[in-house]
């Protein structure tokens, strides 16, 4: 993958595979401990012990369609490579929880990229699903809620294209306004 | 949150393209994004299909996703759905190709034989 926002794509996907009805990503760029923590939560039927054990390794999938399943192998590679680590917290029924740590500055951390991007594929997908995503940079943030966009919106679906479209542009613009570097 | 008259004026323009509801109606695609099509481009190639139907008012367009279909170096892999065609399946699509598809298939009803791989849906 190119760039993080790739990862946390295909990530949110695995939510919306577990029938997630709310996932909640947040991704903190944090300049003073040279961090990048990125989460990805889910109210999703979660995993069992030997599952989370077992979900890095890209031999391991609960799909009967084929053996393998790359998603966190690749994450976790990213992760690592980037001075940090992965680690996941799950329960069945009770969600999963998904925390990427990287080295902010580390030569070999690939860019967040295209959030807007994802978050727009994402509410295309499941407009249904309650998404909502946090981005802080040291004490800024920008806050974004499916569900607040959707009242704003009134009868016009979240998933809209010209809604959609719009959105891209402007969770870029907001993030360059709090001064998102990563 | 964005301010309250920006989101006003989006939603505005949004309903004044569900107004113009026009002929194509009814017509499907479908963006393969796993990981394999997410890693090959999928979400540039999803966002140059929203922002083509954006700009062309087809708000009745639907589009969805699906996961790995098994083809992964053929990815990123698109279907189209339109009525009174066969479903066709694009292969290496980028964002370029995805633009054409829609003004060539979606709007014209001429498949872009040149990246087809397949014609017929999985479901049919």
């Amino acid at each position: 993958m190119r760039e993080l926002s790739l990862h946390l794509l295909d990530l949110a996907r695995n939510s919306l595979e577990a029938g997630a009805a709310s996932i909640d990503i947040l991704v903190r760029e944090d300049p003073a401990r040279d961090e990048l923590v990125i989460t990805v939560a889910d109210d999703g039927r979660g995993m069992d012990e030997e599952a989370v054990r077992r979900a890095t390794d890209a031999f391991f999938t609960s799909r009967r369609t084929r053996k393998m399943g790359l998603g966190l192998a690749l994450w976790r590679g990213t992760c690592e490579r980037s001075g940090g680590g992965l680690e996941i917290t799950s329960a069945p029924g009770a969600g999963t929880t998904v925390t990427g740590r990287l080295q902010l500055t580390h030569w070999d951390r690939p860019p967040l990229g295209d959030m807007g991007g994802v978050l727009q594929a994402l509410a295309c997908e499941a407009p249904a699903v309650h998404l909502r995503y946090r981005h802080e940079v040291g004490a800024r943030h920008f806050d974004f809620d499916t569900r607040e966009l959707q009242q704003e919106l009134q009868e016009v679906p979240v998933c809209d294209p010209t809604v959609l479209h719009w959105l891209r542009g402007w969770v870029r613009e907001e993030l360059a306004e709090i001064g998102s570097q990563a | 949150m964005k301010t309250r008259e920006e989101l006003q004026a989006l939603r505005e323009r949004a309903k004044a393209a569900l107004a113009v509801r026009d002929q194509q109606g009814g017509a499907r695609v479908v963006i393969a994004m796993g990981t394999c099509g997410i890693a090959a481009g999928a979400r540039e190639v999803m966002s140059s299909l929203l922002e083509e139907l954006a700009q062309r008012g087809l708000s009745e367009v639907s589009v969805s996703q699906t996961g790995c279909k098994g083809l992964c170096d053929r990815e990123p892999l698109v279907e189209v759905c339109t009525p009174g065609l066969p479903a066709v399946t694009y292969g290496a699509v980028n964002p370029q190709i995805m633009r054409r598809i829609v003004a060539d298939h979606i709007v014209n009803g001429q498949v872009v034989a040149e990246y087809a791989i397949a014609t017929g849906s999985e479901a049919e």
